[in-house]
């Protein structure tokens, strides 16, 4: 019967090539743009980390009290977006969580061994060892460091599989030692192909977006030895004594942290005992902390760029649009053909049989521009290289679900388009029908 | 011409009549409101900076390792820079305007025990040649006198000891800003406090300089201080040289620095121009989306007007015939179909201002735009007149040229 019904579609739309083409070029223009600025809005709002972003968790202590609040024009009175140096260390110390990792940006020169090759800029942090295994931090050769490492401040460091590239050739670095600003340090790890976009485990000074990849972790111990300065962000209500030392001391907010807590229980065990901990720290005031999770914090920090979620919605208009257009012309053209319905009523079609022929249609041409649409959402996806930034367009590409949503939103939608004009179509009285003939 | 007889028929098509209606409207509020949105982002990029835009590039180094002597080597490296044929002023700088790289900002209260600050004014520094480098044009007052520059590390150091004397005691600010801060008044002479009221007082008013970053904080407020900065202070070296020379200067900058010190790596080189297209880079992209969906929905709504036009033309023939035939005239039949199309798109136009108001109250409340001016709802509405006239034509034409003979003829 569905080879019947095709033939007779493909029959009814041969009619009026004109109307088909159009109704088909529609469908695929609105498909593929909309499709093309979804691609890019979540590639931007992607969860960079799916598989356990709502076990991560960024606490907030206020250690700057109400005070500060108050002539903080930009605050909604919430703690402040990172921790000062003597917080996150007292936070690593009494290590509450299953696992924690307090971090800073660095962004040392990297001089290679080759006296002939210029020195390396570099970016990257410095962490503790539990930040690997918490943000599941993919390894080419050897791992992170152990715990005892950031204990005795040890010169060990993790380096990405392009840094290798650069100094080492590729080859299996580990072992081999690392002139960083001028101080040696050993190898421990390759880091595999890892370019995590939003850079969520540092919101604050990353703004979520970084330009390039990671090139570089070293324990935290070790850079504060080694006055690696922070290349980030640093946030003051007061003036720090000088140099990097000083900032230390102060309450000048400059440090990233983040935890894994494995159940809503652990997160709530979490959250008492950081306010237990504001309380002992900061006696004056009271407890005024935060602990989100992950894609809570994204959205707080407004990592995804309003402009795109406008321009989804400006496309989606434009979905509806042409969604719309073809639903016109299709109940236009339907309508129109309710000679053709009365006799195959009086033939003795069922209802149904018209309702199978009249969607099957619609299902043809929303297929085909589906089709059509698909190929124009991936010239789209491509040409948004052409006028994005490159660092927001490197992210949108196509994959297979947005592929299949694609067809599917297109057969969908002009499935529903035909549906009203099949129930008016399939209403009518066979015999008045071909009487009024 | 009598419209009755045209809704009387539009009554016997009121869903495909309703759907184009709805299309139309569609396409007028999004059009309105996509067009503010373009217009907005221009107006951005087109933003005044203030400085000789098309004469200033930038070299920004960074060290490797501790800096033994920074302030020495920033001297040897502007004689070396101020040597290079072309260059006509030199000076090192914190940041740029509508430039990338982040921004200096502090609070200006008006009186010594005043809480909340009046605005966040953004603080440009470098060095004795900061205003003449970057091409800035004093209205009112003077530029620094060379007694009145302390180094940024003194500076910081006094105002840790809580030493006021050791920090600079004046500052140069726009002519927005000083107009914000005493309206009607003369900003010559007064003072402006900072943090713990430390006190500064105003010895220049330039005309125009826009701040790095943060432009929702008040486009133009600036300030500028004498305070000198050395290479480890995280500045760049601004160049001001001929337009045609920036090419020939940046790379002898360059190369210069490398030689004078090839313990460094080069962090940033450019023109302030690319560092402004830099800057300014998403708001285009974005405009540029923004101009195709815009085409894209009005071909869409033309071609679906000229689709149900056709498609009635077709269904009508006979009658068109029969009216042809008791005497219609061509004239007639093309203005039957106008008149037709017209009133569509003007109970779709009527929709669309509605719809173009919520979307904007929504987006107003959502994305903390500003309203839709009134000369946008008269304009979307003749733009949406002039599509719909010129979609209907092709199919009108057609229709005026069914031959009355079709009345007679049987289908």
């Amino acid at each position: 019967m569905l080879a019947y019904y095709l033939d007779l579609a493909v029959r009814s739309l041969k009619r009026s090539p004109g109307l088909t083409a159009l109704m088909v070029l529609t469908i695929a223009f609105g498909v593929s743009a909309s499709m093309t600025a979804w691609s890019v809005f979540r590639a931007v709002s992607g969860d960079p980390i799916p598989w356990k972003s709502a076990q991560l968790y960024v606490p907030q202590i206020d250690m700057w009290g109400p005070q500060a609040q108050q002539n903080n024009p930009d605050s909604d009175k919430g703690p402040p977006d990172a921790l000062d140096y003597g917080d996150a260390v007292a936070l690593m110390r009494d290590h509450r969580a299953k696992l924690q990792s307090a971090m800073y940006p660095i962004g040392p020169s990297v001089v290679p061994a080759d006296a002939a090759k210029h020195p390396i800029t570099t970016s990257g942090h410095a962490v503790f060892s539990e930040f690997f295994p918490l943000v599941d931090v993919p390894f080419e050769y050897g791992s992170g460091w152990s715990a005892a490492d950031d204990e005795h401040r040890a010169p060990v460091a993790v380096i990405s599989n392009k840094l290798n590239a650069k100094v080492f050739e590729g080859a299996n670095s580990v072992g081999k030692m690392l002139n960083i600003d001028g101080r040696d340090y050993r190898v421990v790890g390759v880091m595999g192909e890892w370019n995590p976009q939003p850079v969520f485990y540092d919101i604050t000074n990353t703004g979520g977006f970084a330009r390039e990849s990671e090139d570089l972790f070293l324990p935290f111990n070790t850079a504060i030895a080694a006055n690696l300065a922070n290349n980030g962000n640093t946030n003051c209500n007061e003036t720090p004594d000088a140099g990097f030392e000083g900032l230390q001391k102060s309450h000048c907010i400059w440090i990233a942290y983040m935890v894994q807590l494995d159940s809503a229980s652990a997160a709530r065990e979490y959250k008492s005992y950081l306010e237990g901990f504001a309380r002992t720290r900061f006696p004056d005031w009271a407890p005024n902390v935060r602990l989100r999770n992950l894609p809570d914090w994204l959205d707080h920090q407004h990592v995804v760029p309003s402009d795109t979620r406008v321009s989804l919605l400006i496309a989606l208009g434009l979905l509806i649009v042409c969604l719309v257009n073809t639903a016109g012309l299709l109940l236009a053209k339907f309508l129109r053909r309710s000679s053709e319905i009365g006799v195959r009523r009086a033939l003795g079609a069922p209802r149904a049989a018209i309702y199978a022929q009249f969607l099957t249609e619609g299902a043809m041409i929303g297929l085909a521009g589906g089709v059509i649409g698909l190929l124009l959402t991936g010239v789209g996806v491509v040409s948004v290289g052409w006028v994005l930034p490159r660092q927001i367009a490197n992210l949108a590409h196509l994959d297979f679900s947005l592929l299949a949503t694609t067809l599917a939103v297109s057969v969908i939608a002009s499935v529903l388009a035909a549906l009203y004009p099949t129930s008016r179509a399939a209403r009518v009285v066979p015999a008045w029908q071909l009487k009024s003939n | 011409m009598d419209i009755r007889p045209i809704l009387s028929t539009l009554q016997r098509h009121k869903v495909t009549a309703a759907l184009l209606i709805l299309e139309v409207a569609l396409t007028c509020a999004i059009v309105c409101n996509a067009v503010f949105l373009i217009g907005q982002r221009l107006q951005r990029v087109n933003l005044p900076s203030g400085v000789a835009e098309h004469e200033l590039v930038q070299v920004q180094l960074g060290h490797i390792g501790p800096v033994p002597d920074a302030k020495a080597q920033t001297a040897t490296d502007l004689a070396a820079l101020r040597e290079i044929p072309g260059v006509r002023h030199v000076t090192p700088v914190f940041q740029l305007p509508l430039n990338p790289g982040g921004s200096s900002n502090f609070g200006v209260m008006l009186a010594p025990d005043q809480q909340q600050p009046t605005v966040i004014a953004t603080q440009y520094m470098g060095g004795s040649e900061l205003v003449t480098t970057l091409g800035l044009r004093l209205v009112a007052g003077r530029d620094f006198q060379a007694d009145e520059y302390v180094d940024l590390d003194t500076a910081l150091a006094a105002l840790h000891r809580g030493d006021l004397k050791g920090l600079p005691q004046t500052v140069i600010v726009t002519r927005a800003l000083a107009e914000r801060l005493w309206p009607g008044e003369t900003a010559l002479g007064k003072t402006m406090y900072l943090g713990k009221a430390i006190p500064f007082r105003v010895v220049g008013v330039v005309a125009s300089l826009a701040r790095p970053d943060q432009l929702e904080k008040g486009e133009q407020y600036s300030t500028i201080w004498p305070i000198r900065l050395s290479a480890a202070d995280g500045a760049s070296y601004v160049l001001r040289c001929a337009a045609p020379d920036r090419a020939g200067v940046l790379k002898a900058a360059v190369a210069r620095l490398k030689q004078l010190n090839p313990n460094r790596v080069v962090l940033v080189q450019r023109t302030y121009d690319e560092g402004r297209r830099a800057f300014f880079a998403n708001d285009r992209a974005m405009a540029g989306i923004l101009v195709g969906v815009i085409a894209a929905l009005l071909v869409v709504t033309a071609l679906g007007i000229v689709g149900l036009a056709s498609f009635w033309v077709g269904q009508r023939r006979r009658t068109i015939g029969v009216r042809r035939a008791l005497g219609a005239t061509r004239g007639d039949i093309l203005r039957y179909f106008q008149t037709e199309n017209f009133l569509l798109a003007t109970f779709g136009i009527a929709l669309g201002m509605l719809l173009a108001y919520g979307i904007n109250l929504f987006l107003m409340s959502h994305y903390e735009l500003p309203r839709l001016p009134a000369i946008y709802f008269p304009t979307g509405a003749l733009a949406l007149w002039l599509l719909g006239q010129l979609a209907v034509l092709g199919p009108a034409l057609r229709a005026a040229n069914v031959p009355p003979v079709v009345a007679t003829r049987s289908v």
